[in-house]
Order: structure tokens, then C-alpha cells, then sequence
């Protein structure tokens, strides 16, 4: 069974925010909020900086405290691409999942349920790409199977460097940042 | 110098993180004192199964106490869900992993627990149930006059007392998200306190409703009977005493619990030292040590130290300022923890 | 609830227990937010986008009759079938609350907002009774037009028929025009829309306050993005540490108003150096010799001076582009009005091209193909025997080749070389794109007529005497987009969803003014299908295959030497003139001069202005899903600076310029990344009008702040650099 992950290109990453945008609108995400965003790191004194821009999102881990501490099972780790997703109708919005997320990816829709990204299960069931991979403008959004060997997240993660989120919070995370 | 900036603003989450408000402090404090008071329901009814003291007031109605305070706490935590009608789901599975889970189905066995202390006592409390309905009073004997059955209550009554003292501190400890409750005091740090909140409330009561003799009506006797959890006998003198002793035990664990619960913090990751940070300085330290520290536990542990050696009157004060304390801690932490997350490592430069 | 019973509870924990420890227990349902059995229908719809001039085809998804999405269409040249965020954000347009929603007429004094909601027959009447009047009183030439857009097509047809011919775009003074004049000068020709920047395949790019990456050109910041993935070197020069600086190799973080200094030294570099293209210089160029004497002076240690970089950084650089010329590209920039001399500034870019001999080359500029496509039959228009109002003759403005925005508002205020009466305005926020607004003001005072066809309460629609609210383009049709570039191509518009209320498109509104007008017989047919339909058939193509496919490609040409292209370039002399004989002969430094630009006084700080790529200019801020990226600009202030005033991150402040016009509060920005002299302001915020509900008073306005500004004696061109602020308290 496929596990889904994600690897950015931050060399190629404007920060421009399309795949907030488009994820509004595949998702219907309310206006106010967004399952995605762009994170941005400026090290150093003028004038000798360096800058990262990442787009952000939930990281689907693979040892997902979300999960773990959910009462009802609401969130729990989908067998189809083993990504993290929330059932709404099991949800009690005891808002612990936010609270144990390092990554703030979380947030009460206004319907009283939690919500995320996710992975746009919906488009990855018919064989397509998330829509925030799909509509990136400078290709620097990657999406596949880790567990392949030869996928092209693969094949990016052993010919580039790159770096994960929080890696100390013991998450691992399935999102990962070329640099 | 790192300048982080990020486009996400989504409520209750940016720009710190605020998705817990008065709802969870309540309730952690409220649970914390049923917690506390059903060890010490458990205790009493343990010296009732050897024969002593059997109309103690500590086993009469402390369980009939602590289930409307237990009430009130849930109505606290539903208030806080943001999908409540969906509540019931807990209730349909069971998810190990979830310290949330085990404590919701904790709680409902507590109900059961709490219901069950209180009602093997409502004939004393209530004396024209136990007329109206000798069953009733069957019931209570059944129990009461049977050593082996007390002690199986007792016991139960302090497991499951101390599971709840527990479990939310493990709640909040297993949150590698939030650093400041990262520590594996938290839920020893929650027990004592809530024992200690349970001494004081007991020890409250005990000093406003002490002398006042149980009405024999139905209507006045039942609202009595909730309103004056300590039956028919006065407390005994030793009573309070023993409560503020156990008080001042409590209160002092209590505060080598807080130095060590700041030490581990400040000695453990950046993250770890930037949330003991939010207690130190920022809008937390001021609530935290004099709230919490000083007016929470160390007043009330000087005063009940001189009210013992006789130095000063016996007041209820520090009985009140110990409440106000402990429901402060769980103000502080519940709101500091929140504030505390993880620092990237790379940060400083 | 009653006790559980021993049993009961150890079958519940049994059974759940026994089911698996760590896995979830019960198969997750379907999301509610996703709920269906069946998914929902979507139909299709292929149009292209008018959210910025760039105008990428795109294919609308449209679900529950409402647009769902807005997705690229993979065989567009313009974007390889991937939109930009406003592109992708086009649906919040639709749903935008403050949008113009029915044809008002002003009841009160201009610009106090006290509107009567009329028919378009009443609104209509009214602009042609008007008309008519100024016509009668003055001639149709008192009737001028400023616009944007392709949508102003059909409108500006029918004006053009009723005699018009004062007619000009902010896109030429207030933005790319001085780039233009400057290439035309040099090369013959200007670069046109889009610009024929082969970044794909460059060795070396220079990028000159160019941001790329902010600035969502969508082809060239993919080619951008391209560009730093293949790791080749790039340069940036900018006062601000622009998301393109933070790609680059090298980041000058020039001293701004001196990059025309900076420029002259390159070039004395490669010529001093001998790292220019001799061949390209001797086979294409002329009056050589004469531009090394002018620029013989301009050394690197010079232009240290001036600009505040390292000498050797400035060789540094110049040997970079330099050794891998002809594929090495010097980025001509676009919105080029910075400080008054930018056609000389642009001239000494395409100089400094000619020099690494990039013309027509892989990785330089390439050589653009287009498309052609029939005409439709219309009537000629009149002709006149008066001058253009805004450059009389050409005298005012000699080498100016459009009509300059700016000069026909002086036209208007002063009334020489004769009055101009009414204004017809068209997607043009003219408050917020003209400099100093005052005198916009003091323009639009003697006007006897201010039409404004807008989609949302524009602070010029503030000021209109009637306003037509024209239907966003996902809503409408317009004329057929013919693009130039490596290819050709032809994209149709047409309505992927109704208006939802009584907004009309553009060519509607044409045909209803010409009637009113008395002239039906310019807009022969009924509907724009009609139109569009013959044009294609005629060029031979299949029309219900356009509509569904909503691109035509045109044949692969060659664009470049390499593919065989001969170049030509139609200055006066045949050749690329490095010494120019027609800007001599008009006065002109023949070979670009640099002069030191005004300095700000102390205790100010230089204002310069850029892009978000989530917005374009003034007119997206009540976008609801654009305005919800980006609700606010703020002010970036060098973080030293910062702490110097007591300014603090994240604080409001108001911004006060040299004449004293003070801004609205905006948000400090406290960042190391940008020069401690200097201060930064996204453009298009700030807006006054409070019909625009949420975006009203939100950030400031870097318009407002420009009351102070030069004009490009070659062209018209206005600068939109030359204000200097300080800091006031909030109030």
C-alpha cells in the first residue's frame, strides 16, 4: 500500500501563495482560513542574507500525535496512501489534535469540527495530484509514493539534500524541503 | 538574527496559539478536586471497613459532593467542544492511544463510583428516605456494616481517584507540542494539587456547614442534603486538624513538584527553556508566582503552620486561598501552555 | 446512567482491545466536507484571464452553477497550463460583496459618493447626451479616454468612430513605456507585452529591480524558477532583498536613483576589458567609437561612489554576464518610471545588451512570431485635423509613440492646446495610478463629463458622474487575444457564468452607447459571437473547436540566430546605434548620462514601491479570496533604522512625504532586508473609497504619498520614485 509524501523544491519556491489559493477553491475552504501557507526565514544582518520560503501544510506523519490522542478515532490515518485525515461526523472538537500538533496545521472549521489538509484525497483517488502540486507555477511541489523506490519524491530525496520540520518533535514528517 | 513571518492566519491558532479558554481550566481544576476527594473518600471509607469511625464526614457525603462538582466540571468540558452533538462518539470505540478516551471512560465509571459512595450514605442524609423507603436503608447497611465491601469501595474510590488526579496531567504531558507540559511531573503535579484542593475544600465545608443538624422533611431534607454534605453529626474536633495537616504535607510536595517541574524545563531542550521562560517573565510570570506560588501555596502552607502551633487563629483563609491557587495553576499552565511551542533548533544565530 | 456491570464493561474493553491496540478501531466514515456517493457534475468552460495583463487561457470549472475553480489550460504558451495565484483566485471576483452591481448617476458634488441607481438606459442616455454636448461645444477631440485591459476593445472602437482621438494608458508614462522608447531608440523597436526575455535557456541573468517571483509575470517566473533550478548564475540588483535576490548568486543592494551609474560602468568594463560581443558591435553596430568616448569615465571605482557597491564587485559582475554572452541576458525590466530619466536608463540596458550581441539570440532576446488572424468588416474612422492633446505634434514628448496618460490630464487643467471636456475611463484606477493626485482632482474639476466602466467602486468611480458596472471577464466575452511570443497564438473569452446582477461586458456597452450615439452602423453586429465566429471561420478555423479548446497555436517559427532568424533592426541608420544621431538631434544625450538624483533630507527616507503576487495593483484588494492572502501592504523599514527611530515590528504608523501628505496607518515591517536609507510599500493599498468595504483604509497608499514627481522629457514617462518619507506617530 502506497504511503503519500510530499517534497518541495525551496530553491524554486516563490512563496507566491497560488497553492493557498487553489486549495481554497478545490477544498472550499472558508474565507478565513487556510489548510495551507507560506513560511518564510530570513537569517543574517544586512546585507549578507539568506532566505527560505516554504509552502506549509499538515505534514501527514508517520507518527502522528494527532492521531494518537484523538479520542473517538476522528483522526486517524487513512489506509488509502496512509495519509492523516479527519472524519467530520466523528469529530467532537475537543480540540486536543491542535494542541498536540507542533505544526499548528490544524484549526475548528466554523461548522465546529477540525479541520486540515488533506492530501487531496479526493483527487489522489483518481490518480491525481494535490491541487496545490498541480497548480504550482515554478514545479517545485513533488507528490508520491515514499515506499517506491523509484518515485520521483524518492529519487529527489537521495540526489538532494534536504531537511524536515521539528525533526526533534519525533513526528516524521512526510513533507520534505530541498534546499 | 532570523526573521520568520508566515501567511497563515487562522483563528484561535494564529497568532499563538488559543484554542482552550476558561472551559479547560475549570474543569481540570473541578476534576482535580474530585479526584482528590475520592481518595479521601477512599481513605475514610477504609477506616470505616476497620471498624472506626463509621459516620465519619469524610465518606458521608464528600462522594455526593464531589458528584455535583464532577457535574459541573463536565458541563465546563462540553461547553468547550466546538461539535458537541458528536460527543456520543467517544462512546462507541475505544482508542488506547488516547489519554482523552481512557479519562472519558473513566469518568463514566467514576459516575458510577461517585453514585454509588453517595447513595450507600443518603438515608443519613436524607433521614425521611430512610423512612419512607427501608429499602433504601437496607441498601445502605448492606454496604456500610460489611468491612469487605467498604474496603472494595474504598479501594476503588482511590484508584479511580487517582486516575483522574492523573490522567489529564498525562493529557497534557504527552503534548510534544507544547513544551511546557512536555514533563512527567505535570500529572503528579495534578494529583497532589487536586488532593490538596479536595483538603481545602472539605476542610471549607467542614468549618461552614459543620453544626447544623440534617432536616427530617422530604423536600427541605433532600435540598439539605445536597446543600450540607456532612449529615447529621458535626464533625469531629480532630477533623479539621487532620485536614489542614494533610493540607500542609500536600502543599509542600506540591511546591518541590513545581521547583522540579521548572528545573526539568529549564534544564531540558531550547524549546523547554523558552516555555519555563513564559513562567519566569512575560504575561504568565505574574499570575504564575504570585497566583499561583505565593498566594496558592505558600501563604496558605505559613498560615496553616502557625494556625498548628497556635500562633494565629483558625481561619478559613488559607482553605480559600488554597482553591484560588490551585485553580490559578490550571489558569497558568492551560493558557502558558498553549502560548509554549517548539522552537526550531537552527533559530539562534 | 446506571453502574456498568462487570460483564458489560469487560466485553466493551475485550472486543476493542482484541480489535487492535495501536490501529484506529472503526473504518473512517466519508468526510462530511466531501460528503457524496456520487460526485457532484462539473462542467468546463475555456476562456482566458483578465486579472492581469498577461492573460493566460485558463479553463473554468463550474460546479452547482457557481465557479468552482479556475485551472490552467495546459496548451497556453503564455503559461504551460499553470495560472498564477491571481488567475487561480479569478473566482473571488465574482463573488467579491462591494463589486459594482447596477449603473449609478452621481446626485451630489463629485467624488462625495451620493449616487441614484439608474437603467442602463438612463446611464447611456446620459453619457450620449453629454457627448453630443461636448462635441457640439468643442469637438469629439474634447472627449478623452484612459484605460487598461482588453476589454476597452469595443468601447474604445465606437469612441474612435464618434471622432475621439485622445487616448492613452497608464501602461505607457506610468509604467513600461521608458523601457520601450529606450530599445526603440537603440534596436528600432520596443519590447512590447509580453517582453521576449529567453530566460528559459539563458547562462546568466540580471535582474534590475526586477522581482520576479513577487512580480507574478507568469512565464518568466516559471523560467525564473527554471533558471535558479538550473543553478546558473543570477544577479540581482535592488535596494530591497527581493525574493529573486534571495535566488540570486549575487545581491547588489544598490543605493537607489544611482543604477543608471552602475550601468555606464558595466559597460565601460566589457568595452575597457574587451569582453564584448566585437562582432556583433562591428556586423550590427554603429557610432561605436563615439559611445566608448562618452562612457570612458564611468568606471567601476566611479560608480562606487555613487551607488554605494564594492568596485570589485562591480567587475565581478560584469565578468559573470559578460563570459557567457551571446546566452546572457540583461532583464529590461517593465514597470521602468523610477526617477525621470528612465528611457535614457532603459536605453543604457538595451546598450548594455547590444554589448553581449544577445539580440535574436538563444538565452538574450529572441525574435517574437505572432499569428494572423482575419479582420471584420468595420468603418474606417474619421480623421482630424487636430493635434494630439497630450503631446502636441510630437513636440512636447519627441519620441514618445503613445499617447501619454498625464499629458492629457495637464491638457485637461490648463485647456491647451484645447479644452478637453470628458473623460471616458476604462479599468483604470486613475486616482491611484497617476502621480500626485491633486491635480488629477483639479483635472477631473473642469470635466463636463466623467464616464468610469469599472467591476468595483474604484476611487475614480468615486469620482464619475456615471458609473457602468461591467461584468468580470469569467462573466463576459471580448475580443479575440492574438499573442506574440515564441510563437502565436489566439485564445477566445467567453462566459463560463452569468452576471449576477446587472453588470454587462464591454462590447454591450459599446453597441448601446452607438446607438445612443446615432452610429449603429459601427457595431453591425448583434452579438459578439457573431463577430468573433466570422473572424475565426475566415482565418480558416474551426470555431466550436476553439470554444471547447479555447486555444488556436500558431505554426513554430524560428526565434532565434541560432534557428536561422536574420536580424534587422529599423533604426535610422539600419544598424543598433550606440551613439544616437535622432536624440542628439533633438537635444538629447546621444549616449545615456548619468545624473546624480535628488537625496532625501534628513531625518526622510527614500519610498520605493513593488508587487505581491496576489494582487494586481489597486483592484484586487476586495478580491474575497485574493484580499483574505493579503489584507494589508506595510512598510519595511532596515531593522537598525527601526530601532534607531523607535519604530517597532508589527507597530502602526503613518508615513508623511516631503509636501506633507500624510498616509494612512500602516504596519511596520522591521527586516534586515532592506537598505537602512531606503523604505518599501507594496502598491494598490491604502484605497479611500469606502464602497470598497474591506479594503477600505486597509495599509497605505504609495499614491498617495507620490505628489512629487519628474518627467521623462523623451517621452512623458512620470517617476514614481521621487518622494521621501518619515515617520509620524499613529494617530
Amino acid at each position: 500500500m502506497a504511503r503519500f509524501g510530499m517534497v518541495i523544491d525551496t530553491a524554486r519556491c516563490v512563496g507566491c501563495m497560488d497553492c493557498v489559493v487553489a486549495c481554497q477553491t478545490e477544498n472550499d475552504v472558508p474565507t478565513g482560513f487556510c489548510r495551507d501557507w507560506i513560511t518564510t526565514e530570513v537569517r543574517g544582518t544586512f546585507p549578507s542574507l539568506t532566505m527560505e520560503i516554504r509552502t506549509e501544510r499538515c505534514n501527514h506523519c508517520d507518527n502522528p500525535p494527532c492521531v494518537q490522542c484523538c479520542p473517538t478515532g476522528a483522526s486517524h490515518v487513512e489506509p488509502f496512501g496512509r495519509t492523516v485525515q479527519v472524519t467530520a461526523n466523528r469529530c467532537i472538537g475537543c480540540k486536543a489534535c491542535i494542541a498536540s500538533c507542533p505544526y499548528d496545521a490544524r484549526f475548528v472549521h466554523p461548522k465546529g469540527y477540525v479541520d486540515k489538509c488533506t492530501f487531496c484525497l479526493h483527487r489522489t483517488k483518481d490518480g491525481k495530484d494535490p491541487a496545490c502540486v498541480t497548480v504550482c507555477p515554478t514545479h517545485c511541489m513533488y507528490f508520491g509514493d515514499l515506499d517506491d523506490p523509484k518515485s520521483t519524491v524518492n529519487q529527489l530525496l537521495t540526489s538532494r539534500k534536504w531537511h524536515t520540520l521539528l525533526p526533534e518533535a519525533g513526528t516524521r514528517p512526510r513533507v520534505f524541503y530541498l534546499t | 538574527m532570523l526573521e520568520l513571518t508566515t501567511t497563515r492566519h487562522n483563528p484561535l491558532i494564529d497568532p499563538s496559539l488559543h484554542v482552550w479558554g476558561w472551559e479547560i481550566p475549570v474543569y481540570l481544576f473541578l476534576g482535580g478536586m474530585v479526584a482528590g476527594m475520592m481518595v479521601f473518600a477512599g481513605m475514610a471509607m477504609l477506616k470505616t471497613s476497620k471498624g472506626e469511625d463509621t459516620r465519619n464526614f469524610f465518606s458521608l457525603q464528600t462522594p455526593l459532593l464531589a458528584f455535583m462538582l464532577l457535574n459541573v466540571g463536565m458541563v465546563a468540558l462540553l461547553l468547550d467542544l466546538s461539535h458537541p452533538l458528536y460527543v456520543w462518539a467517544i462512546y462507541i470505540t475505544f482508542m488506547p492511544l488516547s489519554p482523552m478516551a481512557w479519562g472519558s471512560w473513566v469518568l463514566l465509571i467514576v459516575y458510577a463510583i461517585l453514585l454509588v459512595s453517595a447513595l450507600i450514605r443518603l438515608p443519613e442524609a436524607w433521614p425521611w428516605i430512610g423512612r419512607t423507603l427501608p429499602v433504601t436503608q437496607k441498601a445502605s447497611d448492606w454496604f456500610v456494616c460489611s468491612p469487605a465491601r467498604m474496603r472494595a469501595l474504598a479501594w476503588i474510590n482511590i484508584v479511580f481517584g487517582v486516575a483522574v488526579g492523573v490522567y489529564t496531567g498525562i493529557l497534557l504531558n504527552t503534548m510534544v507540542a507544547r513544551p511546557l507540559w512536555n514533563t512527567s511531573v505535570l500529572p503528579v503535579l495534578f494529583l497532589v494539587s487536586g488532593l490538596s484542593a479536595a483538603a481545602a475544600a472539605l476542610h471549607l465545608a467542614a468549618k461552614v456547614f459543620g453544626k447544623r443538624p440534617a432536616p427530617q422533611g422530604m423536600i427541605s431534607g433532600a435540598l439539605a442534603a445536597l446543600g450540607q454534605p456532612l449529615g447529621p453529626q458535626p464533625p469531629a474536633p480532630h477533623t479539621a486538624e487532620s485536614l489542614q495537616r494533610a493540607d500542609i504535607g500536600l502543599l509542600a510536595v506540591e511546591l518541590v513538584l513545581i521547583f522540579l517541574l521548572l528545573i526539568g524545563l529549564v534544564t531540558s531542550s531550547t524549546s523547554h527553556g523558552a516555555a519555563a521562560g513564559l513562567l519566569f517573565s512575560g504575561k504568565y510570570a505574574v499570575m504564575f508566582w504570585v497566583g499561583v506560588v505565593a498566594v496558592g501555596i505558600v501563604v496558605p502552607l505559613v498560615m496553616q503552620l502557625l494556625e498548628m502551633s497556635h500562633r494565629i487563629r483558625h481561619t478559613i483563609a488559607p482553605a480559600v486561598l488554597v482553591l484560588a491557587g490551585g485553580f490559578a495553576l490550571r489558569w497558568v499552565l492551560v493558557n502558558a501552555g498553549q502560548a509554549s511551542a517548539i522552537v526550531s533548533a537552527a533559530a539562534g544565530r | 446512567m446506571t453502574a456498568l456491570s462487570r460483564r458489560r464493561f469487560l466485553k466493551i474493553s475485550a472486543a476493542t482491545f482484541g480489535a487492535g491496540a495501536a490501529a484506529t478501531q472503526i473504518p473512517p466514515l466519508t468526510h462530511l466536507a466531501h460528503a457524496a456517493a456520487s460526485p457532484r457534475e462539473v462542467k468546463t468552460v475555456a476562456t482566458f484571464c483578465e486579472m492581469c495583463f498577461w492573460r493566460c487561457a485558463g479553463i473554468a470549472s463550474v460546479r452547482d452553477g457557481k465557479v468552482w475553480k479556475f485551472e490552467g489550460n495546459p496548451i497556453d504558451p503564455q503559461s504551460r497550463g499553470r495560472l498564477c495565484p491571481r488567475g487561480s483566485g479569478a473566482p473571488g471576483a465574482i463573488n467579491d460583496p462591494d463589486r459594482l452591481r447596477t449603473p449609478l448617476i452621481r446626485t451630489g458634488e463629485r467624488g462625495k459618493e451620493a449616487w441614484k441607481t439608474a437603467t442602463w438606459d438612463e446611464a447611456l442616455t446620459y453619457v450620449a447626451d453629454r457627448m453630443q454636448k461636448i462635441k457640439g461645444a468643442h469637438g469629439p477631440e474634447s472627449i478623452a479616454m484612459l484605460y487598461h485591459g482588453i476589454g476597452v476593445r469595443f468601447i474604445q472602437h465606437v469612441l474612435k468612430s464618434y471622432g475621439c482621438i485622445n487616448m492613452a494608458g497608464a501602461s505607457f508614462a506610468q509604467c513600461r513605456g521608458p523601457r520601450d522608447v529606450g530599445f526603440n531608440l537603440t534596436y528600432g523597436q520596443g519590447l512590447g507585452s509580453p517582453e521576449p526575455t529567453d530566460i528559459e535557456n539563458t547562462d546568466c541573468l540580471v535582474l534590475i529591480g526586477s522581482h520576479l517571483g513577487e512580480n507574478m509575470h507568469n512565464l518568466q517566473v516559471q523560467e525564473f524558477s527554471n533558471a535558479v533550478a538550473r543553478r546558473i548564475p543570477i544577479i540581482v540588483v535592488d535596494p530591497r532583498y527581493s525574493v529573486a535576490a534571495s535566488k540570486a548568486r549575487y545581491w547588489l543592494p544598490i543605493k537607489p536613483g544611482t543604477d543608471l551609474a552602475l550601468l555606464l560602468a558595466w559597460m565601460n568594463v566589457l568595452v575597457t576589458e574587451g569582453w564584448y560581443d566585437k562582432t556583433f558591435v562591428a556586423q550590427h553596430g554603429t557610432g561605436f567609437d563615439k559611445f566608448v568616448e562618452e562612457i570612458k569615465s564611468a568606471t567601476p571605482e566611479w560608480a562606487a561612489k555613487e551607488t554605494g557597491l564594492d568596485p570589485a564587485l562591480i567587475r565581478t559582475t560584469a565578468r559573470e554576464f559578460a563570459l557567457r554572452r551571446p546566452a546572457s541576458l540583461i532583464h529590461p525590466g517593465r514597470r521602468v518610471n523610477w526617477y525621470g530619466d528612465d528611457a535614457q536608463r532603459s536605453r543604457a540596458i538595451a546598450l548594455l545588451n547590444a554589448l553581449l550581441g544577445n539580440w535574436g539570440r538563444r538565452g538574450g532576446i529572441h525574435i517574437q512570431n505572432g499569428i494572423k488572424v482575419a479582420g471584420y468588416p468595420l468603418p474606417k474612422y474619421p480623421t482630424s485635423d487636430k493635434p494630439f492633446a497630450d503631446n502636441p505634434n510630437g513636440e512636447k514628448y519627441p519620441f514618445a509613440d503613445e499617447q501619454v496618460t498625464t499629458g492629457i490630464r495637464e491638457a485637461t487643467i490648463t485647456g491647451q492646446p484645447y479644452p478637453i471636456k470628458g473623460w471616458f475611463v476604462y479599468s483604470s484606477n486613475i486616482i491611484q495610478a497617476l502621480p500626485n493626485r491633486a491635480e488629477t482632482l483639479k483635472a477631473i474639476d473642469s470635466l463636463d463629463l466623467l464616464v468610469v466602466v469599472d467591476t468595483v467602486p474604484s476611487e475614480i468611480a468615486g469620482y464619475a458622474d456615471v458609473v457602468l458596472p461591467e461584468s468580470v471577464f469569467l462573466e463576459r466575452h471580448d475580443e479575440l487575444q492574438i499573442g506574440w511570443g515564441r510563437r502565436g497564438w489566439v485564445s477566445l473569452r467567453q462566459p463560463v457564468v452569468a452576471p449576477p446582477h446587472e453588470q454587462k461586458p464591454g462590447w454591450w456597452i459599446a453597441k448601446q452607447l452607438a446607438n445612443k450615439l446615432g452610429m449603429p452602423e459601427v457595431m453591425p453586429f448583434n452579438d459578439i459571437e457573431e463577430y468573433l465566429k466570422a473572424r475565426i471561420e475566415k482565418s480558416g478555423w474551426d470555431w466550436a473547436k476553439l470554444k471547447s479548446e479555447g486555444v488556436i497555436l500558431g505554426d513554430r517559427k524560428p526565434t532565434t540566430v541560432e534557428e536561422g532568424v536574420q536580424i534587422a533592426f529599423e533604426t535610422p541608420s539600419g544598424k543598433v546605434e550606440f551613439w544616437s544621431q535622432q536624440l542628439k538631434d533633438k537635444g538629447f544625450d546621444p549616449v545615456p548620462k548619468y545624473t546624480k538624483h535628488e537625496e532625501a533630507p534628513a531625518g526622510y527616507f527614500r519610498l520605493i514601491t513593488g508587487r505581491a503576487p496576489v494582487h494586481t495593483f489597486s483592484r484586487t484588494q476586495t478580491n474575497t479570496l485574493l484580499g483574505d492572502l493579503m489584507r494589508d501592504n506595510e512598510v519595511w523599514v532596515n531593522t537598525a533604522t527601526a530601532a534607531q527611530i523607535g519604530l517597532k515590528n508589527g507597530a502602526y504608523v503613518q508615513l508623511k512625504n516631503q509636501d506633507g501628505i500624510v498616509s494612512n496607518k500602516v504596519r511596520v515591517k522591521a527586516t534586515q532586508r532592506i537598505r537602512p536609507d531606503t523604505v518599501y510599500m507594496v502598491y494598490g493599498f491604502g484605497h479611500t473609497n469606502p464602497a470598497l468595504k474591506s479594503a477600505y483604509m486597509r495599509g497605505a497608499s504609495v499614491a498617495g504619498l507620490t505628489t512629487k514627481y519628474k518627467t521623462d522629457p523623451l517621452m512623458g514617462g512620470t517617476s514614481i520614485h521621487s518622494n521621501f518619507v518619515t515617520f509620524t506617530a499613529e494617530a
